[in-house]
């Protein structure tokens, strides 16, 4: 391993930012900004799936490890991937170069300082999945607020101010008590290293409280209930990119720091606190779909049902079985897919007619036919509708949760009965009936760039619906590496105790 | 006199002190000239310590100075940031009608007092170094003698400082009383058992000395000093006191009472979290940027104190890291402050900042890494020094301390958003000028691109620290 392609990956958007930063733009438009941005982001997305190709599918350990003394003596820079992480890194660099080129509908002032936070934005997000040692974790998990509190309240709605410090506030609290968990493991175990760790193990009595710690920040991040409520305010108040970034690729951070931290350190912890996760889970799943089923804004709706996804996402690890762990990988991947894509959808008519409550709209199919079609796939991504992502992630939770709880499973079996009607519902008051208003009938269908940016993501939802196996491919054998790691742990722990 | 090298940066200021005195006095408008001289004189004052860095410990003057990595290290970033307050507020005080003769001389005699402190070995000279540096301090606090605030902040100043001056000199005599002697390390080997009078003195002279780094209960002092004094000395006053005194908490701490940690571990422990807390709370309503750092520096120094209360290498190492981080922010901090000027007149409400991203970009991006590294979000400078404080306190299992410490961030983080959000999503209001002098700008310039690239490569600070060993 010589060219160090992942380190790459992660300072490519940075350096873009910084050509971004030194172009000067004739006129106010900021068009060639905007290029270098898109051509950055578009060489990145290559470099990943470059990267996938190469990617040795069948192997369990960590591929492309770059391993550089950082911190003197305790600490190095550790970045790594395995099947897991690379599908996420790939959402992020797809989902980057869509968020660049829908910019200019949603962003009319200062465009050059928000593709600057987007292209920064992405080195973090890239860099959390990537590394493979607790503190370089820490730091690019932490760094992404920064960009993301500008984001919100720079660019954001009328309350962006107080939605971006709750962001900001709710998040970092939950992550200051990671970092103590982070520092306790190194005194307790001498690394920060994850693959060391992996083989080290932590010792049981530790694993509850350091557990917890990480719980805390990931819960606010993923968001379960009740730390939930930050996630509602920033998404409406966020720009449409904004709440595209956030959806489709921030609360997966937390997703991924549950399976690669939370059960991959503390197996035994997990074990003791699945029903706690069980039960907030299915709070989140039937609650929050409930709420998402009474709004009038459009984006509130789709941010709680994201939280309700999320509610399967978590119920989906937590089952600690094949199914149930690859089943909320893919439900990660197709949430952030179909999320992004239902974000943008809100955004198309938010900028032709200046409002977010449902009720302003209906009839849309007659003025805007093709809108109304690539809306519907994502509604239908959305409630998981066979022949969709979703609805192959929704299944193997169901399925992993079955084998594990039928109670539990079938709770949640109402959620996906739940999340239709709220979408569907959505769809119909949306999209059908008569055209009450009549400011609607000004209304123009898609240009060209939301054509682009719309169909770039119907095709892997419809793509990857029919046809799962390269994804399920790339992640099955880390998540059955996983696993078994898992149980071997527990096993051996309940050994010990006899 | 062969020992004479020793004690040449000292002896160096002191003649430049003299001299330039002598100049000021006999040569008419000389104030440029002399803060000028001033400025060279701390550079070649810089040279001489740095030239005397590499050697190893020298005990002077019948072992009552000592020159060790500790003081060498204290004394480098002590000289190194009086180089930059001077060229930074050179231009506020010819605006503000302070630049008379009497500013330079009183800082650099500011800087031989703490030198003369980081340097002590023996409570005499270490008291006579502290009272060098107050009186300079409280001239310098009210040297805006015509400013209504300015005259309150020194008299303030001197009336708590003179308290506390005095409870430190009878902890002082209470020490040498218990323990037949003034020399620190004659006092570790008389202290070995316990006593009653010796453990007032360390109470006392804690309270002294925690009144000095404005550490909360002694706080009261600093917002009103902080807000009163010319900018360019609240900015003296943020750091190299701060410097000093924080030197002599561990020289106290690890030399003369390092037997008795059990007795004095709890009150730190309690001054830290108490100075994170209130710094962290008291700062959200404040309307003035300086009286606001006032209190982020209060919370500042508890995170400092915080390594020092865990009896190990690693803390005190730790603390000088956090200190030496806290420094730059600082310089940085007030660099952006002198810019807010428009037509003759600096600005320093919050409000003053509202909308400035719009008009002056780079202004306020360097004022968002300053904030955002002061409030401890990685990857910038701050973070780096509260991780290497937390790393020490959790390896001593101090686990309240840390996590009272890393929530008080979390509320401290709110007021520094508030600044955040007055640059850069409130409406514009008027531009503040644009030309500055190339001092306050390359201190800017240098102060931000060590916060934005402390990541890139961490470890140095942290090389250099870890050669001071205490224990």
């Amino acid at each position: 391993m010589n060219f160090p392609i992942l380190s790459s990956l992660i300072l490519l958007p940075t350096i873009g930012a910084l050509f971004i930063l030194f172009t000067k733009s004739s006129s106010g438009k900021y068009q060639s900004s905007k290029y270098v941005a898109l051509f950055i982001s578009l060489a990145n997305f290559l470099l990943s799936l470059y990267l996938w190709y190469v990617f040795d599918k069948n192997s369990v350990d960590f591929q492309f490890v770059e391993n550089r003394e950082w911190l003197s003596g305790f600490i190095n820079y550790k970045v790594g991937i395995d099947g897991i992480s690379i599908l996420f890194i790939i959402l992020t660099t797809f989902i980057t170069p869509i968020c660049i080129i829908s910019v200019n509908a949603t962003i009319k002032n200062r465009l050059k300082d928000f593709l600057i936070a987007i292209l920064i934005m992405e080195t973090f997000m890239i860099g959390v999945f990537c590394s493979l040692d607790l503190v370089v974790f820490y730091l690019f998990f932490e760094a992404g607020l920064i960009p993301m509190f500008l984001i919100i309240g720079i660019w954001g709605g009328e309350r962006r101010v107080y939605s971006a410090f709750k962001f900001f506030l709710y998040t970092l609290l939950g992550s200051v008590l990671m970092l103590v968990a982070i520092i306790s493991i190194y005194w307790i175990t001498g690394t920060t290293d994850v693959e060391k760790l992996y083989e080290l193990g932590i010792k049981a009595e530790y694993q509850n409280l350091l557990w917890l710690a990480f719980f805390s920040s990931f819960a606010v991040k993923t968001p379960m209930w009740p730390v939930h409520t930050w996630l509602p305010d920033a998404h409406v108040e966020a720009p449409t990119v904004g709440s595209v970034l956030l959806a489709a690729i921030l609360l997966k951070m937390a997703g991924y720091g549950f399976i690669r931290f939370s059960i991959g350190l503390f197996p035994i912890a997990s074990e003791n606190f699945t029903m706690l996760v069980y039960i907030l889970s299915l709070i989140a799943i039937i609650y929050t779909s409930l709420v998402a089923l009474m709004q009038e804004d459009m984006k509130k709706l789709i941010a709680y049902s994201s939280v309700a996804h999320m509610g399967f996402v978590t119920l989906g690890i937590f089952t600690m079985t094949q199914q149930g762990i690859e089943g909320s990988i893919f439900q990660m991947i197709s949430h952030g897919l179909v999320s992004a894509a239902l974000f943008l959808s809100v955004g198309v008519v938010y900028e032709r007619h200046h409002t977010r409550l449902i009720n302003k709209y209906g009839g849309l199919v007659s003025i805007m036919p093709r809108y109304a079609i690539v809306f519907m796939v994502f509604t239908l991504g959305a409630l998981g509708l066979p022949g969709t992502t979703g609805f192959i992630g929704e299944f193997l939770i169901l399925m992993g949760a079955f084998e594990k709880n039928i109670l539990v499973a079938m709770i949640a079996s109402l959620g996906v009965i739940l999340g239709a009607a709220y979408m569907l519902w959505l769809f119909k008051r949306v999209v059908f009936g008569e055209i009450n208003n009549q400011e609607l009938k000004s209304m123009k269908d898609l240009k060209t760039f939301e054509i682009i940016t719309l169909s770039a993501l119907v095709i892997p939802i419809l793509f990857f619906g029919f046809y799962p196996e390269p994804l399920m491919n790339s992640i099955e054998a880390s998540v059955e590496n996983t696993l078994n790691m898992y149980n071997f742990d527990l096993i051996n722990n309940l050994a010990s105790k006899d | 006199m062969e020992n004479f090298q020793y004690i040449l940066p000292e002896i160096f200021i002191s003649v430049s002190i003299m001299l330039f005195l002598l100049v000021g006095v006999f040569k008419k408008n000389s104030a440029s000239l002399i803060y000028n001289l001033s400025n060279i004189s701390l550079v070649i004052l810089l040279a001489l310590i740095i030239n005397l860095s590499s050697l190893d410990t020298v005990y002077l003057f019948n072992n009552s100075y000592l020159i060790d990595n500790l003081s060498n290290y204290m004394k480098i970033i002590l000289v190194g940031s009086g180089i930059f307050v001077m060229l930074t507020g050179s231009k506020y005080i010819q605006v503000i009608n302070l630049n008379k003769i009497e500013y330079p001389i009183l800082i650099l005699s500011s800087i031989l007092g703490m030198m003369i402190m980081i340097s002590s070995n023996d409570l005499i000279v270490f008291y006579m170094g502290l009272e060098l540096q107050s009186l300079a301090l409280y001239v310098l606090a009210s040297f805006n003698r015509d400013n209504l605030l300015s005259t309150e902040s020194g008299l303030k100043y001197f009336v708590l400082s003179a308290l506390s001056s005095g409870l430190l000199l009878y902890g002082c005599s209470l020490t040498y009383g218990f323990s037949e002697s003034t020399n620190f390390d004659q006092i570790l080997i008389n202290s070995t058992e316990f006593n009653y009078g010796t453990t007032f003195g360390i109470v006392f002279i804690l309270v002294g000395l925690a009144f000095k780094i404005s550490a909360v209960p002694f706080h009261m002092w600093a917002p009103d000093v902080y807000q009163g004094s010319p900018t360019s000395v609240t900015l003296f006053f943020a750091i190299l006191p701060k410097i000093a005194a924080l030197c002599v908490f561990i020289k106290f701490l690890y030399t003369p009472f390092a037997n008795m940690n059990d007795q004095w571990q709890t009150i730190i422990v309690f001054i830290s979290i108490a100075s994170m807390i209130f710094g962290a709370v008291a700062a959200i309503g404040q309307k003035n940027l300086k009286r606001l750092i006032a209190y982020s520096s209060i919370s500042h120094m508890g995170y400092a104190l915080a390594g020092l209360a865990t009896v190990s290498n690693q803390g005190i190492q730790s603390s000088i890291t956090y200190i030496s981080i806290y420094l730059v922010m600082n310089l940085a901090f007030f660099s952006c402050l002198f810019m807010l000027k428009r037509n003759d007149k600096y600005y320093e409400n919050i409000e003053d900042l509202s909308g400035l991203s719009k008009k002056h970009p780079i202004l306020s991006f360097s004022l968002l890494i300053v904030l955002f590294s002061l409030a401890g979000i990685p990857p910038l400078a701050g973070f780096f020094a509260k991780f290497y404080v937390f790393l020490a306190v959790i390896e001593q299992s101090m686990y309240f301390l840390a996590i009272v410490g890393l929530l008080a961030t979390v509320v401290a983080a709110f007021y520094y958003l508030r600044i955040i959000k007055i640059i850069y999503f409130d409406p514009e209001k008027e531009e503040y000028e644009t030309s500055h002098n190339l001092g306050l700008k390359i201190t800017l310039a240098i102060s931000t691109i060590f916060i934005l690239a402390y990541f890139i490569y961490p470890s140095g600070i942290t090389e250099i620290v870890s050669k001071i060993t205490m224990i």
